[in-house]
């Protein structure tokens, strides 16, 4: 179920020069699993902007979004007191329904966001999740507090060494010897591919693409899995490890 | 006094309530809206471009945003005319009790009407919109919807194996739209549908390639309402044939605009994509923008502009 409302900014601050954090007040009620997202109407432009859910609680939704494009730039220079008109509840999102105990989640770039929601619910599901977040490079980093603050093990790789392991996220499951029993991960294609190469526990992959309307009618956004095709905005973006089709 | 505004119309003895259709493609079938809203305050629907087969359709991305517009190069994705009989129609049945519009699209002669003669047995379809401006494998790649005796040529075949109204979707990529119409109204076709999407195409100047895989694709939003109006007037005054016209209508205001130029109906397309309540906020806008204008029934309107 998802629904469409108006939302208040609280809060729209930047984490890294490029990477802003954006706190909205409004009906949470539609978002019911870590890794969903919303859809962002933004002035002058035609279609919505969809960002993944960050975090939420019974009254507010934080979003995590990179200065990319002329949307997230209008993005950026929003202030508190502006509404929006989002479309919240979208996508499937991560399913923490099974039998893992030792998770292990692994976000790249602005696929860190999804993850932040995900770790704090399988905690208060009495899970033991570890993070693993990566980057280019030390300046990028957002969020390694943050993670640290919920009380698990988190580990960061940079590709130029300048922060935690140097190299990529499999480099860092390599280097600790990472011992985990299910996968969650969001992040760019390239790093979806290296940890399904590289791992092979069962697992949930959150997947990107352009999307038109960003909940299932336009058919835009639709790719192919081992179930048939799929609409990544409505039936994804969180697709099994067993039904990816590379 | 609250005044009646009568906001009904009638296609080729098809009563709707209201003249508004979502659009062929923007809509699926009907499923992701009904989370929204009760579909059943739409005058009708025109369900997802339905082929023989099933189809993956063109390769990602197949989107690309524009101002007041979007570029679609989905393609055709549809679970083939068997499955859209056995799964979406019955399930439609379930939440939409007003009229269907089946909107039919085809590889060569011999698929429209195989696939036209099975939906035209479907008790639940009113209307059947037959889209010629997919390419044309036995034509030597062009649309057959390009050239009037292609198109009139699908219409007869067409008209041939059914029984109920049916209405040929119109490319606006032509030289003469006039004359296209005229054949496809003298080869027998009931009604025109107009516009479907306009050729379009946009590059992502960092990457240097276009941004759509398939290169090109369908351009449609509120950008080319103005062309869709002159298409429609064009199109009503040259045919005997009612129109459903088509093309970037996102406000009552446009409804008014489109069935002053001449359309009997009016479909709304990319505007659903954009706001899932855009067909019913345009229908619940319609009275206070018929009594703005003066207007208390709004067949009244239709071609009224000369």
């Amino acid at each position: 179920m998802y629904k469409k409302g108006l939302y208040t900014i609280i809060s729209n601050e930047p984490l890294t020069p490029a990477v802003y954090r954006m706190v909205l007040e409004g009906d949470t009620q539609y978002i019911t699993r870590s890794g969903q997202f919303i859809n962002i109407e933004l002035e002058g432009k035609f279609l919505r902007r969809p960002i993944s859910v960050a975090d939420y609680d019974a009254t507010t939704v934080t979003i995590i979004y990179k200065v990319v494009g002329r949307g997230t730039e209008q993005m950026r220079g929003m202030v508190a007191g502006q509404k929006l008109d989002i479309l919240t509840g979208l996508g499937n999102g991560f399913n923490t329904a099974n039998e893992a105990r030792r998770p292990l989640l692994v976000g790249g770039g602005v696929g860190v966001p999804p993850m932040y929601n995900l770790c704090k619910r399988l905690i208060a599901e009495g899970k033991q999740p570890q993070v693993i977040m990566g980057f280019n490079t030390s300046s990028e980093v957002f969020y390694f507090e943050e993670f640290k603050a919920l009380g698990v093990d988190v580990h960061c790789s940079t590709a130029d060494g300048t922060m935690g392991t140097k190299g990529f996220v499999t480099d860092v499951i390599r280097e600790k010897s990472l011992e985990f029993d299910y996968l969650y991960t969001c992040g760019p294609l390239p790093m979806l591919k290296a940890l399904y190469d590289n791992t092979s526990t069962d697992g949930e992959f959150s997947f990107e693409e352009r999307m038109g309307c960003g909940f299932g009618a336009c058919m835009g956004c639709t790719c192919k899995t081992k179930y048939g095709n799929k609409r990544i905005c409505k039936d994804g973006p969180v697709l099994k490890r067993e039904e990816i089709i590379w | 006094m609250v005044k009646h505004y009568d906001t009904s119309v009638e296609l080729c003895g098809v009563k709707l309530d209201n003249p508004i259709i979502p659009a062929s493609g923007t809509f699926g079938f009907g499923r992701e809206f009904a989370e929204y809203y009760d579909i059943n305050c739409l005058g009708a629907i025109s369900i997802k471009g339905t082929t023989r087969d099933a189809r993956f359709g063109n390769p990602t991305p197949r989107i690309a945003e524009c101002t007041s517009g979007l570029i679609n190069s989905v393609g055709l994705q549809n679970p083939g005319i068997d499955k859209v009989i056995s799964e979406e129609l019955p399930h439609l049945r379930e939440i939409f009790h007003k009229p269907i519009v089946a909107n039919i699209s085809g590889f060569s002669l011999e698929e429209y009407e195989e696939c036209c003669a099975k939906i035209d047995k479907q008790e639940q379809v009113a209307i059947i919109e037959v889209n010629v401006s997919c390419p044309n494998v036995h034509n030597g790649g062009m649309s057959f919807g390009t050239q009037p005796e292609s198109a009139a040529e699908v219409t007869r075949r067409v008209k041939a194996v059914t029984t109920k109204p049916v209405f040929i979707k119109l490319s606006p990529n032509v030289t003469d739209i006039v004359s296209i119409a005229r054949a496809c109204e003298d080869a027998g076709a009931d009604g025109i549908c107009l516009i479907n999407t306009l050729l379009g195409m946009r590059i992502d100047t960092m990457r240097r390639r276009p941004v759509i895989a398939n290169k090109m694709g369908g351009f449609s939003g509120d950008a080319i309402f103005p062309v869709a109006v002159r298409m429609v007037y064009q199109v009503a005054n040259s045919c005997h044939i009612p129109v459903m016209g088509c093309g970037g209508i996102s406000s009552a205001s446009d409804v008014i605009e489109m069935m002053m130029a001449g359309a009997t109906a009016v479909q709304v397309g990319a505007a659903n994509l954009k706001n899932p309540y855009a067909s019913k906020e345009i229908i619940e806008a319609l009275p206070a923008e018929m009594e703005r204008l003066g207007i208390e029934r709004l067949s009244d309107i239709i071609g009224i502009v000369k």
